[in-house]
């Protein structure tokens, strides 16, 4: 079941394509059942899935046999759990794209092709099946930006690609020189981790994988793409790009980098986390500064993303769980964020400025998009009872039984995410002067902003419903991710953690 | 070696006389027949009678596989060497169909006529293993490409173009024949297989060197690799677009099969030298030229506003990455450079294709001559990115599986020491540099906008048809690799390499 989620996509990328460009209507219609497809097989998926039994195999057909690369996608709770928040994030930015007008059916076209690339990278088995879907994501990100985009469309969507193409072009070659050294001539990664790869080997394999995922999980210093890649992209693309795109890149890192290095992980246990905790405390920091409500969002994620990776380089199973956790609960939340920022404000405001913000009086205006913010706010923040809440806490511990010293650090992050927070709240939503304001104002532009529209209202709604959920019952999620640490796959990794 | 009677000898070279037979029935029929028709008239009936011909050569192929060696290498038959040669055909029939349609002539059947002695030429020089054979071969090949880009008498730029391919390649091809001749004068032999020998049991020899860097150099002239590289921009750009489009396809497609041979049969034990007597291999020699190629040929694209001359830098690049596979030794070099050179090949006729109907229509190869392509030509636009990202290396489409194939394996060659590595991170490294500048011609036409009265392109039906089939061609072979790997591996193994 699952992996129809693949097929469907990219047979709704073609047939949205194929929709007439005078209808936007059949597009969107088209967009909207292919997501809703995707979500239901996700879920069926997940409710069909046993998480005991580790990684199951889905299908398993020999593709290339002249260089042992089969065509074979399986899926372990972690898998599971990613698909499922593909799933959301796509039908959430589905509805938060309905006002797009200009080239409707292209658009959704690129925006499908861009999901099917991300369903196949969370369940490929085969090393070069995953990176085929791991490249295949990058076209359509270059094209969404460079259409649909706002603010230097053009050097965004150029930066984005390169810096993911150079990526995995990293990837490539620690892939290449990992299939050429092991000698199975197989690119199975279950093979592949088995085999034992020399210390040597591993010292400078693992850093170039690692990294090379890394970069588009948005890890410090290579994080630059991201808050221009973010804000130049249409309000869907951002919550792609956030919500899922980020987590292909530390999927990669926990599926590939960490499976098959794992003694090279163990090496650069100490400068990874080191780096990780910087994106943290640097990314609140930035974001405590930007002008560009936008750019707040982008480098909140690159400091979200940072306890991504401060989890999975703990090598415990709490900082591994509270990773993927994060993983999760970070799709949705930013693409809470960026729907508000992007679709619900901007749109509507046609300014991202703080400062022009701050004399608009939104929350009289839109009372639903300041709730929501507030809402996702809290959620972003890590306010107990939303799912950042377990995840952060979950990576913390896991950093604390690690590197006690860099974990305090990093929960000096989330206190820095909590000023940046409420600071943009007040500022954007609850300005001091307010009232003033708004009775100044109501003279020079009376015109009333375009209500909130039901799909808006649908995708936040949908979005709030997983935080809580998970917030409140994160035993969902954590029964799924927690067994997969125990599947062969991940034999070299517990063995050199000592679990 | 074995001697052989006319008859055997005529049905080994069937296909080839087929080929000339076209030529010849091409030229009569145009010069005799055709003169007071319509031109567009006369090009469907020559470009339908070199289809026929090719087809027919193929067919013949297919039809009665032989194998053999006859007079000392000079024709050698093997399954390797015949999908080679179909591959060769199939690039001229495709460059046939895209000449229908071009205005850059009124002589028709010799335009035709040169074409296929062209195509004789290399098959001729995929299936010899004989200095002198290739030599002559190799001289056929490029006398008719040189008048092949000079045939557009009312340009200047076309005219240019054929002198500077001309004296660059005279040049190039006395190297040639000069390291030639100083391999026959060290081995006493002109047949590759047995000159390995030769070589290997002089030992080390200073001179065998010499004759290595001649025939690299001559060889590296024909594939465009740096620093012999300096006609391709300017043929690429003043040549007729189907010769431009033939010169960046079947010709490439062919030199590097003999190169390779040449290399990798006669030079067999001379791959890394001996530093002791001061003498190198070819796999240092080759591993510089590749570099360079990769490096210096995407820079350069980059800087191009000229979209014809953006595809000869790649080429250049593209000729660094071939070279690449060499490393691989063996029958792994010969599979995964054939493989390719062949998507390769492909890929170029088409991307040229889509660049002729904008030629034509919009009147220029500026990359702003393609803003807004995708609004007025949809269907052509979306091959063009289909064409471009595989030559930038995106899968699924075949140029990624191309080059995975031939970094996979230059690095299984040895795989303890890895020596190649460095060669493999240039490439990937050289190969997000291309991205960028591939991107710049999708941007145009994705991306910006076209004038409010620019008018939906009218696509020629029979290019439309070539340049669809080959980006489909370009999906399926990413998608589906082991169509083509696996007949390029049978064929491969069946030598025994």
């Amino acid at each position: 079941m699952l992996a129809w989620t693949i097929y469907l996509s990219f047979a709704g990328a073609l047939a949205c394509l194929l929709t007439p460009r005078t209808n936007p209507r059949a597009t969107r219609a088209m967009a909207f059942s292919t997501a809703l497809a995707g979500l239901v097989c996700g879920l069926m998926g997940a409710v069909e899935f046993k998480p005991e039994n580790g990684l199951e195999v889905i299908t398993n057909v020999r593709w290339i046999p002249a260089l042992g690369i089969d065509f074979s996608l399986a899926a372990d709770g972690i898998s599971v759990t990613l698909v499922l928040l593909t799933g959301i994030a796509a039908l959430a930015g589905v509805l938060f794209s309905w006002n797009i007008e200009h080239r409707t059916n292209e658009f959704f076209a690129f925006f499908f092709a861009l999901i099917g690339g991300v369903y196949g990278v969370f369940l490929s088995l085969d090393l070069f099946l995953l990176f085929v879907f791991y490249e295949i994501a990058i076209v359509p990100k270059y094209f969404l930006i460079a259409i649909w985009g706002s603010t230097r469309r053009d050097y965004a969507a150029m930066k984005l690609a390169l810096y993911s193409f150079i990526g995995s072009g990293m990837v490539l070659i620690g892939m290449l020189a990992a299939y050429a050294v092991s000698g199975l001539a197989s690119f199975d990664l279950q093979t592949l981790a088995q085999h034992s790869f020399a210390p040597e080997f591993q010292r400078w394999a693992f850093p170039l994988v690692f990294v090379g995922f890394a970069i588009l999980a948005g890890m410090w210093p290579f994080h630059t793409w991201a808050p221009t890649g973010h804000s130049a992209a249409p309000t869907a693309a951002s919550m792609l790009l956030a919500g899922v795109v980020m987590k292909l890149g530390a999927y990669g890192c926990l599926r590939v980098a960490m499976t098959l290095f794992p003694e090279g992980l163990k090496m650069w246990q100490h400068e990874l986390a080191a780096l990780a905790v910087t994106g943290i405390v640097y990314g609140a920091l930035v974001a405590l500064v930007q002008k560009d409500f936008k750019f707040v969002i982008g480098y909140s994620s690159v400091s979200h993303m940072g306890f991504v990776l401060l989890g999975l380089v703990t090598l415990n199973e709490i900082g591994w769980s509270g990773a993927v956790l994060q993983m999760f609960s970070h799709g949705v939340i930013a693409g809470l964020l960026f729907g508000v920022v992007g679709r619900m404000v901007y749109d509507r405001a046609h300014t991202r400025e703080l400062d022009a913000l701050e004399g608009m009086g939104l929350a009289r205006k839109m009372p639903f998009a300041a709730v929501t913010f507030v809402i996702a706010g809290f959620a972003s923040m890590g306010m107990p009872g939303f799912s950042g809440f377990i995840a952060e806490l979950q990576v913390l511990i896991g950093a604390w039984q690690a590197f006690p010293r860099l974990a305090i650090i990093a929960g000096v992050g989330i206190v820095i995410g909590v000023v940046y927070t409420l600071k943009t709240t007040a500022k954007v939503f609850f300005p001091d002067n307010a009232i003033a304001v708004e009775s100044l104002d109501d003279h020079e532009h009376d015109h009333p902003l375009e209500p909130i529209s039901v799909q808006e209202r649908l995708g936040a709604a949908l979005l709030i419903l997983c935080t809580v959920l998970i917030g409140l019952h994160p035993r969902l999620l954590l029964d799924l991710i927690v067994p997969s640490f125990r599947s062969p796959l991940f034999d070299g990794l517990r063995k050199v953690a000592g679990l | 070696m074995n001697t052989a009677d006319y008859l055997t000898l005529l049905s080994a070279l069937a296909p080839e006389v087929i080929v000339v037979l076209t030529a010849l029935l091409v030229l009569a029929v145009d010069l005799l027949g055709l003169q007071d028709t319509p031109r567009s008239y006369r090009m469907s009936i020559a470009a339908g009678l070199t289809t026929l011909g090719c087809a027919g050569a193929v067919g013949w192929m297919f039809m009665n596989p032989t194998v053999g060696n006859w007079h000392g290498g000079m024709l050698v038959i093997d399954p390797l060497n015949e999908t080679v040669k179909a591959v060769i055909l199939l690039l001229t029939v495709l460059t046939a169909m895209l000449s229908v349609d071009c205005k850059f002539t009124r002589h028709i059947g010799e335009y035709f006529a040169l074409l296929l002695l062209a195509t004789v030429g290399m098959m001729l020089l995929a299936s010899t293993e004989e200095l002198l054979m290739i030599f002559a071969s190799l001289e056929l090949v490029s006398l008719s490409l040189y008048i092949l880009v000079a045939f557009d008498k009312s340009s200047r730029q076309s005219a240019e173009a054929a002198m500077k391919y001309f004296l660059f390649g005279g040049m190039s091809a006395a190297f040639l024949l000069f390291g030639f001749s100083l391999l026959y004068g060290l081995t006493g032999t002109t047949y590759v297989p047995r000159m390995a020998h030769k070589l290997f049991s002089l030992g080390p020899d200073p001179l065998a060197t010499v004759a290595l860097v001649m025939v690299v150099i001559g060889f590296g002239f024909k594939v465009a690799a740096v620093p012999f590289h300096l006609w391709a921009p300017d043929a690429y750009q003043g040549a007729p677009l189907p010769s431009a489009a033939f010169i960046a396809s079947g010709s490439k497609v062919a030199s590097f099969y003999v190169f390779a041979k040449v290399l990798l049969l006669g030079f067999s034990q001379l791959g890394w030298g001996d530093s002791n007597n001061a003498v190198s291999g070819w796999i240092p020699l080759l591993s510089v030229i590749a570099a360079i190629s990769m490096v210096l040929g995407n820079l350069a694209a980059i800087r191009q506003t000229s979209v014809r001359r953006l595809l000869a830098y790649s080429a250049v690049a593209h000729a660094g990455y071939m070279l690449v596979g060499f490393l691989a030794l063996g029958g792994d070099a010969f599979a995964s450079m054939l493989f390719y050179v062949t998507t390769y090949a492909l890929t170029t006729v088409g991307a040229f294709g889509v660049l002729g109907v904008v030629e034509s229509q919009v009147g220029g190869d500026q990359l702003k001559d393609f803003a807004g392509l995708a609004r007025r030509a949809p269907v052509l636009s979306a091959c063009l990115m289909v064409f471009l990202l595989s030559l930038a290396g995106i899968p699924p489409l075949a140029g990624f599986f191309g080059k995975f194939y031939l970094f996979a394996a230059a690095l299984t060659n040895d795989a303890s020491s890895l020596p190649f590595l460095w060669l493999i991170v240039l490439g990937i490294a050289m190969s997000c540099v291309s991205l960028y500048y591939y991107l710049q011609v999708l941007k145009q036409v994705f991306v910006v906008e076209a004038d409010a009265n620019a008018r939906p392109i009218a696509v020629p039906f029979l290019v439309h048809a070539v340049v669809v089939l080959l980006a489909a061609a370009v999906i399926l072979l990413g998608c589906v690799p082991g169509w083509l790997l696996d007949t390029i591996h049978a064929a491969v193994t069946e030598q025994g390499w």
